[in-house]
């Protein structure tokens, strides 16, 4: 328990107006030293304010947050020098250069001038941008501007790097430059906490996971936990809109475990304890009820199911603004038109 | 407790002071570098100005010039220049809002709250940048008013005692303005607001006319408002005592606009700073 690099315990923030909104609600979480470890909830679950509060920008209503032992209300000056924060808006300058960004967040680390340089100048050759190191930040790329964040994070050694979305927005190959430069740093010792809509993200780097929802801790454990949790293989099924209700009633008397009415994308979700046979059962029995489905899909839980298991919705659900929160669950069905749901 | 690698030293007092210097000099840079980098508007922000002074001494100036006591040696522009300079030294201190505003719709200040940093340095920093920017703005504007005939009446002394009241005048105003940015938060309802601010102030004190040209029920306030008390100051400074009204000394002007200087600087600083400490994107 000691071991512990993050150490939160009964945490509340309530944000006041009208109707106050919990955004924190008794949250507890502890987290061991190295490794990533994903923080996953929907919208508004209170992931960014979990982050703003361990970060120091953000005093709790009470409850305590402890990163390395250190109370981070009591001695947010210490926190500060121990952690490297990313938000969610790469927050570098753009009429600076990339070598200019870095090297001033390490004389605000506290770096004498020509430490913070030389230093400035071994992460841009770490991440990749020394080519580009003399160039105003205004011609990088989304991709760039983000690794150039993430070396501004770095330059003070932080023991906890903070990564809120760090992928938001980025294209695909972008997304896995970051991840591998991440995956790199956990290999040289540092603690990431990572906040993620993008459940593929969470997979792939995330050594423990925890669920957040409404404020509190729904779940927590390695990925592979969570999904034994939700079960085995599961069915999904696409049907006609008017042979919904008639198909979920079907397939409510089949088995012990029931279905679920995944609305926003349009589908039905039948836990499969016997796998194939489950799915030639369920077939066998709508065609029976009449009901021809449109795409049937036999597969392995993935985190997304976790997540609706958990908190009764989708990780994501296409919203239309924002960034295309769509992570590997979605990769074979991107047949299906994004925002069917109604 | 598991306070274990790298522990940071907490900082001794000497060691705070030398790092909080050291941060505010790091911003001061970093805001220059922009304003560098960005020099259309800077020249754009010195064009206002300029028009000003031409538009003011050749269309006003004949109007105006009867008004005018002795001391401003029969021309306009000697007594507009010194109430320009104070208009556009508070001008120069609202850029600090916009700037701040900036700064946090771009995630820069959650950035900076997040670093090991002396809480004050990005307000002291923009407030010190925002002043680079007025001196230069400020003898911009008097060498155009020395090209169309401003001349100094009293001494080079009174000239750089008028220019640095002037800036520290401005400098005070900047603290209020970085309160505004961070409580605002949009650059552009910042910049509304200023134009709101400043331009009634200027105009109902004795930076154009003399305030006691104006009508009897705005005379009390427009005859002891912080920006006639900063204009009178550069105004006795450049032209000398037969520049200000009855009753009125050089000395007296000077120390009442250090004053509000201070005060606004006193009042605000700490408010700012606070607010500050509290502002997440």
């Amino acid at each position: 328990m000691d071991d512990a690099i993050i150490k939160v315990e009964g945490l509340v923030k309530v944000f006041g107006g009208k109707v106050p909104v919990r955004a924190l609600d008794g949250l507890d979480l502890t987290m061991e030293r190295g490794g990533v470890y994903g923080l996953l909830g929907p919208n508004g679950a209170g992931k960014t304010t979990l982050i703003r509060v361990l970060t120091t920008l953000l005093p709790a209503d009470a409850g305590s947050a402890r990163i390395t032992g250190v109370d981070v209300r009591q001695h947010p000056e210490q926190v500060r020098a121990r952690i490297g924060l990313a938000g969610q808006y790469a927050a570098v300058d753009d009429h600076l250069t990339g070598l200019e960004n870095v090297e001033l967040v390490g004389r605000l680390y506290g770096l004498p001038r020509r430490q913070a340089r030389r230093r400035a100048g071994e992460l841009l050759e770490r991440i990749g941008l020394t080519a580009a190191a003399d160039r105003q930040v205004k011609t990088y790329s989304g991709g760039m501007r983000r690794r150039l964040d993430l070396a501004a994070c770095l330059v003070g050694r932080p023991q906890v790097l903070v990564l809120d979305e760090p992928t938001a927005g980025l294209d695909p190959a972008s997304r896995r430059d970051l991840w591998a430069l991440v995956g790199d740093l956990v290999e040289g010792g540092t603690t990431v906490l990572l906040t993620t809509q993008y459940l593929e993200e969470a997979d792939q780097l995330a050594h423990r996971i925890a669920v957040i929802d409404h404020g509190r801790l729904v779940s927590e454990g390695t990925p592979d936990q969570l999904k034994d949790r939700v079960g085995g293989a599961v069915l999904e099924l696409t049907v006609p809109d008017d042979d919904r209700a008639r198909a979920l009633s079907t397939l409510h008397t089949m088995q012990a475990e029931d279905p679920t009415d995944d609305q926003h994308r349009g589908r039905i979700v039948l836990p499969a304890p016997d796998g194939a046979r489950t799915l030639t059962q369920a077939l066998r029995r709508l065609d029976a009820a009449g009901v021809t489905p449109e795409d049937v899909a036999l597969r392995k839980p993935t985190l997304d199911d976790v997540f609706l298991a958990l908190t009764g919705h989708r990780a994501t659900t296409p919203t239309g603004n924002g960034p295309r929160p769509r992570g590997g669950a979605d990769r074979h069905r991107q047949q299906q038109p994004e925002g069917a749901a109604r | 407790m598991n306070a274990t690698a790298a522990t940071p030293t907490v900082p001794t007092v000497p060691g705070a002071l030398a790092r909080a210097v050291s941060d505010i000099a790091v911003i001061t840079r970093r805001n220059l570098l922009f304003t560098l980098r960005l020099p259309q508007v800077l020249v754009l922000s010195s064009i206002m100005p300029v028009i000003f002074i031409v538009m003011f001494t050749y269309v006003f100036g004949g109007a105006i010039q009867g008004a005018l006591p002795p001391a401003a040696a029969g021309r306009y522009v000697n007594w507009l220049i010194p109430g320009l300079l104070a208009q556009f030294a508070l001008f120069g201190g609202s850029g600090t809002a916009s700037g701040l505003a900036e700064d946090l719709a771009k995630g820069a200040i959650d950035r900076f709250r997040s670093l090991p940093m002396a809480g004050a340095a990005v307000l002291a920093g923009r407030t010190l940048s925002d002043l680079a920017r007025s001196a230069v703005t400020l003898t911009l504007m008097l060498a155009v008013g020395y090209g169309i005939g401003f001349r100094p009446q009293t001494s080079l002394g009174g000239l750089l005692g008028a220019l640095a009241v002037g800036l520290l005048f401005g400098y005070a105003w900047s603290w209020v303005m970085a309160l505004v940015g961070l409580a605002v938060r949009s650059a552009e309802a910042v910049q509304a607001a200023t134009y709101l601010v400043v331009f009634p102030l200027a105009f109902t004190s004795s930076v154009f006319v003399p305030a006691q040209t104006m009508p009897g029920w705005l005379q009390p306030f427009a005859a002891n408002q912080p920006v006639t008390v900063a204009t009178n100051a550069l105004r006795g400074l450049v032209l000398g005592q037969g520049a200000l009204p009855p009753g009125r000394t050089v000395a007296g002007q000077v120390a009442l606009a250090l004053v509000w200087a201070a005060a606004m600087i006193a009042v605000f600083a700490p408010l700012a700073v606070h607010t500050y400490r509290r502002t997440v994107r």
